[in-house]
């Protein structure tokens, strides 16, 4: 119920609030109208809508925080 | 995307894990949280450290009460379509199954998304079509978008949705469970963020960490736990940060306020908690199933609805035993013919234990 899926952006509905998400091969209309988004971001999907915008940024960081502390004191 | 399933990085985390050498009880409440931990074994390998992690009440399907079945039990035989997502048509009420009502040919349907519902609605004008809506603040905001695009008139929502911070402040107020920390779930928090929790730390001075769902966010979530605790420290740290922000979606959280207000319900193996439900506003009544079905309903509400008779689901969703401790698991209860909720949903223990450790 819970589980969400993330999906690439790769087209936005003229109206804005359908996305085409793509999930590795397959392709499905996702409601976007909760939350801001752009063709190629990364979203979570939940249910058929996508709630929330994933940082690739923040992921790669929390990727190096999980490298660093094993050569470090910790995180 | 990313790599969160770095086998070196894993082994490197247990390892600090056991150096802490803290011995401790944590507790999640979300279903695919226990996928991650029971599928990839992490329960046990922490346990070896010294880490002990049960599911609390995080299956909102599990959590659905015997008495909101039969609701929707009731409104299928008064003639309405009854959508709801899939989990939910399986769970066993007090004779049947909505699935097994099916087949005695009422008309409930499974759905993907609460829009599917209302295209149901859209394509049986002559049909009221009422969509049983369960689920956590995950969940709410899908509906609550829905009702503020004006479906159609023939569409309503039987109204389960639940919020995950008071259930966890009343498991907290009963006791009957020790809990040093809880990993919080991911995808609530993408709508919800930090902030709602952090009563729960300054209050209880429970540390916790809100963590995602590949192996390597569970293992650190929980070496972040069990750092506040061997430092005696209760703060909410956010592991997620790849999908919780701080402020969670404050546009769902907007539309959430709009359409729902709190209210006071039973959970299943719990009592009622404060304020721990979403109902429809009043605005919104044309909506809500119980007021435009109230005389169906009626009779619903005059009678009791008891577990199923050996049944320890309550038991589970309060963390209080294991799904083997049941003596139904695996024997009188399995995912074909289950006995109770937890057995029923993807995101069950009971389910869950059954389908990765039962050969």
């Amino acid at each position: 119920m819970c589980l969400a899926i993330p999906g690439k952006v790769v087209e936005i509905d003229r109206d804005g609030q359908h996305a085409v998400v793509d999930y590795g091969g397959t392709k499905r209309v996702v409601n976007v109208s909760l939350v801001d988004v752009k063709v190629n971001d990364y979203v979570l999907v939940h249910a058929g809508f996508a709630i929330q915008v994933l940082d690739e940024k923040e992921a790669e960081e929390t990727l190096d925080l999980f490298r660093g502390m094993l050569s470090s004191e910790g995180v | 995307m990313f790599s969160f399933r770095d086998k070196e990085i894993a082994k490197g985390i247990v390892n600090r894990i056991k150096e802490l050498n803290v011995h401790a009880k944590f507790m999640h409440v979300c279903g695919t949280h226990q996928d991650t931990i029971v599928k990839h074994g992490l329960d046990d390998l922490l346990r070896d450290c010294g880490i002990d992690i049960t599911q609390g009440p995080g299956c909102p399907v599990c959590v659905t009460t015997p008495l909101e079945i039969e609701e929707a039990m009731q409104l299928a035989r008064a003639g309405k379509i009854i959508t709801t997502f899939g989990d939910m048509i399986r769970v066993p009420g007090s004779c049947y199954s909505l699935m097994e009502m099916n087949s005695q040919g009422y008309d409930v349907r499974a759905v993907y998304s609460i829009e599917d519902a209302v295209n149901i609605a859209k394509l049986n004008k002559d049909k009221d079509v009422v969509f049983v809506a369960v689920g956590f603040e995950t969940t709410a905001p899908t509906t609550a978008s829905v009702l503020l695009s004006e479906p159609p008139c023939n569409f309503s929502v039987l109204c389960c949705h639940r919020l995950i911070p008071p259930a966890l402040k009343a498991i907290l107020d009963m006791g009957e469970v020790r809990i040093d920390g809880f990993i919080e779930p991911g995808h609530v928090s993408t709508i919800i963020g930090l902030n709602p929790y952090r009563f729960i730390s300054e209050e209880y001075h429970v540390p916790q960490v809100i963590a995602g769902f590949e192996p390597l966010d569970v293992l650190i979530g929980v070496y972040m736990l069990a750092q506040q605790v061997k430092n005696h420290e209760s703060r909410v740290i956010n592991e997620y940060k790849r999908a919780v922000k701080p402020d969670g979606n404050v546009k769902a959280q907007r539309i959430i306020k709009k359409v729902f207000s709190k209210c006071s319900v039973k959970w299943r193996g719990f009592p009622v908690i404060v304020d721990s439900g979403l109902s429809l506003r009043r605005g919104f009544s044309e909506y809500d199933a119980r007021e435009v079905f109230s005389d169906d309903l009626e009779e619903v509400y005059s009678r009791d609805y008891a577990e199923p008779a050996g049944c320890r689901c309550s038991e589970v969703l309060r963390g209080l035993c294991s799904s083997r401790d049941c003596p139904l698991f695996g024997v009188e209860c399995t995912p074909s013919h289950p006995v109770g909720p937890c057995m029923v949903s993807v995101e069950g223990s009971c389910q869950i234990e059954y389908r990765y450790t039962v050969r």
